[in-house]
């Protein structure tokens, strides 16, 4: 059998699976190579989180709007949404609920599902407001020592001792 | 003590290139890690240095109270040579992000190398097993057991919804990366090797080169991995990655024998050159010498030669990168002096396990 795009004999015999019948090419070495390698329409490339990021802020978020979004700061870290969308990383974990309307279009984006389903931790969760409070004391003691109040700091210091933290 | 764990370190292939397990002439290893942070501190970036050295306390007090990890070896990036952070990265202990992060961080290895616990990374901690040749289940089990280890002395940060809550969005859920290294020479000979990446693509898999994320593929290894870690069980990501290896091994089998029946000659030459080069050129670079390591190691695997063994070259592979090389010769050097050290090493090492190459045919 000769191959189909020039004179050579057809050494590769594939079946193509991916349209909608299968289709038969008998070619020869090289141009089935060339065949294998060609440019096929690129996959949708797997989002990532910039991408994910850009195409949901593209949507429906005017320019004030998302103004206003980048001004919001979680009131535990103090990370603001902007500063989360140049670096591309959380705070806090306060900031999965804090930021849950942006968050949620965007994990939903890259991972095709909103809820977890796998390990749990096996101790019991003693409630996560108590570590957000811890973390939210200690911003607000370093920022009472920062300027130099330190009644306000020792106060706070007690707070977090009387968390456990 | 430190520096001395390290330089035993050394002299030692580490668990990933160890050359055994089941298909370990194409599958060189196999990794699962998980991120985890704790829910009393403010992700990384966020982190005041005294967050840090506190996180880092709570792992290290905890880590001690672990039956079974009293031998542990701990290590301190922060106060690290660049040369010894360099060479944990090359023996896949730690990621670049930890070595080249600032700040306290440190990293907790097992005297086996079979896993590590790398404090203040991207996330609080990561935590990785690794085995050699195609063994996901078992690197599951026993990563899944460290976990539980710690999750009974430390507080995780986790969410009803989302699960296991990390800086990064891209790993909320399980935390969990499966991944798997495999050595693809014919796919790569054979111009195959792009196919094969756009159909994983298109299942949802990422496809890596050998240190990880951006690096390139060097010496013909790939690490495919799960892209998604939110909305399935920690297994089924195991058992996603696992089932397609099987079908990417085919292939490259596929090739290989294609490459044997097709062009025997070419093979063997192309082969047998690198192994020649290797063992007579005065300076050669790291990237060359992977480049060429790579078609020899094929060429043993497909008998074409006979005076070498694969634990031989994989050690090769390892000692001859930079960090290690350094290590190994106790001084630090400059690429130049790097690439006559490293021909001498090759032509020692490649001529004291066999005789001149390429006698037979």
């Amino acid at each position: 059998m000769k191959c189909q795009q020039c004179e050579k004999p057809a050494t590769f015999h594939i079946t193509e699976l991916t349209g909608d019948t299968p289709q038969e090419y008998h070619l020869c070495e090289n141009c089935a190579k060339s065949y294998l390698t060609q440019n096929e329409p690129a996959a949708p490339p797997t989002p990532t989180l910039a991408s994910a990021l850009a195409k949901q802020l593209k949507i429906g978020q005017a320019a004030e709007e998302l103004a206003r979004l980048d001004q919001r700061s979680c009131p535990v870290c103090g990370i603001s949404f902007y500063e989360f969308r140049n670096q591309g990383r959380l705070g806090c974990p306060h900031d999965y609920v804090y930021f849950e309307r942006e968050l949620t279009p965007l994990i939903l984006n890259i991972h095709g599902e909103t809820k977890h389903i796998g390990k749990r931790p096996k101790r019991n969760q003693e409630g996560t407001d108590k570590h957000t409070d811890l973390i939210r004391l200690k911003r607000e003691m370093q920022d009472a020592v920062a300027q130099e109040d330190y009644e306000r700091a020792s106060q706070i210091r007690d707070e977090i001792r009387r968390l456990g933290g | 003590m430190n520096a001395v764990k390290l330089d035993e370190l050394a002299q030692r292939c580490g668990e990933w290139l160890r050359g055994s397990g089941p298909q370990s002439d194409i599958v060189i290893s196999s990794r699962i890690r998980l991120a985890r942070n704790l829910a009393s501190f403010p992700f990384i970036r966020r982190c005041s240095e005294a967050d840090r050295t506190a996180i880092e306390k709570t792992f290290r007090d905890a880590i001690s109270q672990v039956e079974g990890w009293k031998d542990l070896i701990k290590v301190d990036v922060a106060s690290l040579p660049v040369v010894d952070r360099q060479f944990l990265v090359e023996r896949q202990l730690i990621s670049r992000e930890l070595s080249d992060a600032s700040g306290a961080r440190s990293v907790f290895i097992d005297s086996q190398e079979q896993f590590s616990l790398m404090i203040n990374e991207e996330d609080h901690l990561r935590m990785q097993v690794m085995h050699s040749g195609l063994d996901l289940e078992s690197a599951w089990e026993q990563i899944n057991s460290m976990d539980d280890e710690l999750d009974e002395r430390v507080n995780f940060a986790f969410h009803e919804r989302l699960g296991y809550l990390t800086a990064c969005p891209t790993n909320v859920g399980t935390g969990a990366r499966v991944s798997v290294m495999l050595h693809l020479p014919a796919l790569v000979i054979t111009q195959q090797i792009e196919k094969v990446f756009r159909s994983l693509q298109k299942m949802g898999l990422a496809v890596r080169g050998l240190y990880g994320e951006g690096s390139q593929a060097m010496g013909d290894f790939y690490q495919i991995s799960n892209q998604i870690t939110l909305g399935r069980a920690e297994l089924d990501l195991v058992k996603q990655v696992g089932e397609v290896i099987p079908v990417i091994i085919d292939y490259e089998r596929q090739a290989r024998s294609f490459l044997v029946k097709e062009s025997r000659k070419d093979l063997h030459d192309r082969v047998s050159r690198a192994y020649g080069i290797l063992c007579t050129a005065q300076t050669i670079s790291s990237e060359e010498t992977l480049h060429l390591l790579s078609s020899v190691r094929m060429g043993v695997n497909l008998g074409l030669i006979q005076d070498l063994e694969i634990p031989t070259i994989n050690k090769l592979f390892i000692h001859t990168q930079p960090a290690h090389l350094q290590k190994l010769r106790g001084v630090q050097l400059e690429t130049a002096d790097r690439n006559v050290e490293r021909a001498m090493y090759l032509q020692s090492h490649l001529r004291k396990s066999s005789g001149p190459p390429a006698a037979d045919n």
